[in-house]
């Protein structure tokens, strides 16, 4: 029993080492009224925290940056967390509790999350019918901004109030599918099968990525849904294997087992090669599949450019950010970070606790040679960039290959 | 005809896993009447042990000389781990609860499945190279391919078969016999046999009641350890939701084979197995559930007490 009382005392230390504190942010503040708050919802418990600790990492700088204060109003920012242990992932219950809390509290004037688009369809009515402005820094499926590329009532749905409220820094799923679709033809592939997670995001994706390989005339030899929670996926790997497809791509995330497609694609001796999108862009991706697994096999694409790839002011950033918290950013920390900055720009400009008037500011937000480079919103609440990347994985790590994207541009 | 085959051999691979874990089940129900919830749990943090042993032997960069001894200890110490571990709980859980009406131990099992669950996140953080550092609790997590995966038949064969498949399926089948030849002709497994049929019979014939449990747990348990070994060694992943993932399918095999019944839930083990794989290759992957619980569902109706489950088990 001792030694499993030891074993306890040392997780919980390591749980406590990993967790860090919540209350970093909010000096004493100097003037009279309350301070204005930003705060995040991101998932914080689970394979996703990895990546939304640099995340938060980012937010935590943009704010530092400007002395925690814009003009004379001090900002405290506030770090929740919109998953739950239950789930290992992001919960719709927890969101919802979220939204409602910022809701309430009417110090709060930005409302930066989500990391999964089908959590940022249960906050963002709420948000709306309060005018509270909301930031993604991650969200990239389509139909929650763009008329007619989703649902059909999407994006009215998620504007009772008839006014935009959501703006996000990432560029959506109908580029990055297209694009990935585009780097396969540019590699020369001829066939490939595609799965995907049945979920919003990932079937969102994969739709975009057959119906542009069918249009670039790169044949679609099956699409079938998955179960994300499956043990393992052997069976339908055979199935793949007898059609000998140059690529398999997986509409999915780390969270959705992606891991465990790479590792039986080669236990049933697949040849294809590996494509995912930026659901999988983070470390615990190649954690859940072993290295070995992806070497050279598995491309990922990215909506943005890895932090290594960064020019300019993009570049200023990831080395801030090492000198700040001594590890490298992962490939979200840089939209954490600007999505800190459009919430901080707005404010300043507005001067006072009104979400009216925040959520006109952020629409009319232009950063001209900002850590992207230079952008703005348009009409819908997009990001007008539309610069992608390609990666592979090779010993453990990604490594950039290629930009993508340009010709995207223009359709 | 290579593809019949290859499913046949997934299905048979998989199915074996299900049966180990279904043994556990099927063990308990058949003297307690008790669903032990929490077995699918158990199973996940051996699963967790064997991890961490492999990490701290160093195994992933092991020759077959070590490797072998290694993973034969790591069987026994799972094995002894789950096995402890199960007792431990029956002992101070289930046991005050013998005469407590049958819900009560059934919700302190739900219980214990939780404990497990959360302890198994806390065994994921822990700071290993094996577990990705312990950053991400919940993610994840490789177990290394320690067993070659390349093919016997040559990689120009269609058909598939890894020493992987070979290990898996071989020592799941010494393993259930073993077991059989103990609870046929053993000592104890006769005394076992004895409480299943009749506890208050069984106790009046001079036979330990309280023993026969406690070593149908820790028989259970070892399993369970067992197929955490074998499961992380063909599976590749573990994470602290696989002993919700599994526990439901061995659950539904162990009621499927006929819930008490050992043959019974080796039998239904083998049949989710193969219907999963036969379900993803002609129907479509993301129709298996609907198949495996419709099938289910099919079978409960024209047998209600299951594959080769007993016709009358009612006790007065």
């Amino acid at each position: 029993m001792t030694s499993r009382t030891l074993f306890l005392a040392a997780c919980l230390f390591a749980l406590g080492g990993c967790g860090g504190g919540s209350g970093g942010g909010g000096g004493a503040s100097g003037g009279n009224a309350k301070p204005v708050k930003i705060v995040s919802s991101l998932p914080r418990t689970g394979s996703a925290n990895a990546q939304t600790t640099t995340m938060v990492n980012g937010i935590r700088m943009a704010i530092d940056e400007a002395g925690g204060k814009v003009g004379e109003l001090t900002i405290v920012y506030e770090d929740w967390d919109d998953a739950s242990a239950k789930k290992g992932d992001w919960d719709p219950e927890v969101e919802a509790a979220n939204a409602d809390r910022a809701v309430k509290d009417a110090n709060i004037m930005a409302y930066i999350g989500t990391y999964n688009s089908g959590a940022a369809k249960i906050s963002m009515p709420v948000l709306n019918r309060a005018g509270l402005v909301m930031i993604s820094p991650a969200n990239t499926y389509m139909g929650l901004t763009k008329p007619g590329l989703g649902e059909p009532n999407e994006p009215d749905v998620y504007r009772p109030s008839g006014k935009i409220n959501y703006f996000r820094v990432v560029p959506a799923d109908d580029i990055q599918g297209r694009v990935a679709a585009e780097w396969i033809h540019s590699m020369g592939g001829k066939s490939a099968y595609v799965l995907d997670d049945r979920g919003l995001y990932g079937k969102g994706i994969a739709d975009v990525f057959a119906a542009t390989c069918e249009e670039l005339g790169i044949g679609v030899l099956g699409r079938e849904g998955i179960d994300p929670k499956a043990q393992e996926y052997r069976s339908l790997m055979t199935k793949v294997k007898q059609l000998d497809p140059d690529w398999v791509y997986f509409g999915g995330t780390t969270q959705s087992n992606a891991g465990q497609i790479a590792k039986d694609l080669i236990a049933v001796g697949l040849r294809s090669k590996f494509m995912v999108p930026d659901g999988c862009f983070e470390q615990a991706f190649i954690q859940a599949a072993g290295a070995e697994n992806l070497n050279e096999r598995a491309h990922v694409t990215f909506g943005g450019v890895p932090p290594e790839q960064l020019t300019g002011k993009g570049a200023e950033f990831v080395q801030r950010y090492r000198e700040k918290y001594g590890k490298d950013p992962e490939a979200y920390a840089v939209y954490g970070y600007v999505a800190g900055q459009v919430a901080l720009d707005a404010i300043a400009r507005v001067g006072k606790k009104d979400r009216e008037a925040i959520r006109a500011a952020v629409a009319q937000t232009h950063q001209a040679d900002g850590a992207l480079g230079t952008w703005q919103f348009d009409e819908n609440g997009d990001t007008t960039m539309k610069i992608m990347s390609g990666n592979i994985v090779r010993d453990g790590e990604f490594k950039f290959v290629t930009i993508l994207g340009q010709a995207a541009v223009g359709s | 005809m290579e593809t019949i085959l290859q499913q046949l051999l997934i299905g048979l691979t998989n199915g074996m896993v299900f049966a180990l874990i279904a043994l556990g089940y099927t063990m308990v129900y058949g003297i307690l009447e008790l669903i032990n919830f929490a077995h699918g749990d158990l199973f996940m943090l051996a699963s967790f042990l064997a991890l961490t042993l492999v990490g701290l032997l160093g195994l992933q960069s092991a020759g077959p000389a070590t490797l072998v001894p290694a993973l034969l200890l790591i069987v026994v110490v799972c094995a002894v781990f789950a096995a402890a571990l199960n007792w431990t709980v029956d002992r101070l859980v289930y046991k005050p609860l013998r005469n407590a009406p049958k819900l009560a131990p059934l919700v302190s099992a739900i219980g214990v499945s939780f404990i497990f669950q959360n302890l198994g996140l806390f065994w994921g953080a822990i700071p290993l190279d094996v577990f990705g550092g312990g950053g991400a609790a919940a993610a994840p997590k490789a177990f290394p391919n320690l067993i070659s995966n390349a093919n016997l038949l040559g990689e120009e064969s269609t058909l598939r078969i890894t020493p992987k498949d070979i290990v898996v399926i071989a020592s799941s089948l010494v393993v259930m016999a073993a077991l059989y030849v103990f609870v046929r002709h053993s000592r104890l497994g006769k005394a076992m046999r004895a409480t299943a049929q009749n506890p208050t019979a069984a106790r009046l014939m001079g036979i330990d009641v309280d023993r026969v449990i406690g070593a149908t747990f820790v028989i259970g348990g070892a399993l369970a350890g067992f197929a955490a070994v074998i499961y992380g060694l063909y599976i590749n992943t573990v994470n602290y939701q696989i002993g919700y993932q599994n526990g439901l399918f061995a659950f539904t095999a162990a009621v499927l084979g006929g819930i008490g019944n050992i043959p019974g839930a080796v039998l239904g083990g083998l049949v989710i197995g193969l219907v999963r794989a036969f379900s993803d290759q002609f129907i479509g992957a993301q129709w298996q559930p609907a198949v495996l619980f419709g099938m289910l569902i099919l079978i409960l109706v024209f047998r209600p007490s299951g594959l080769l489950g007993a016709h009358s088990r009612e006790k007065v």
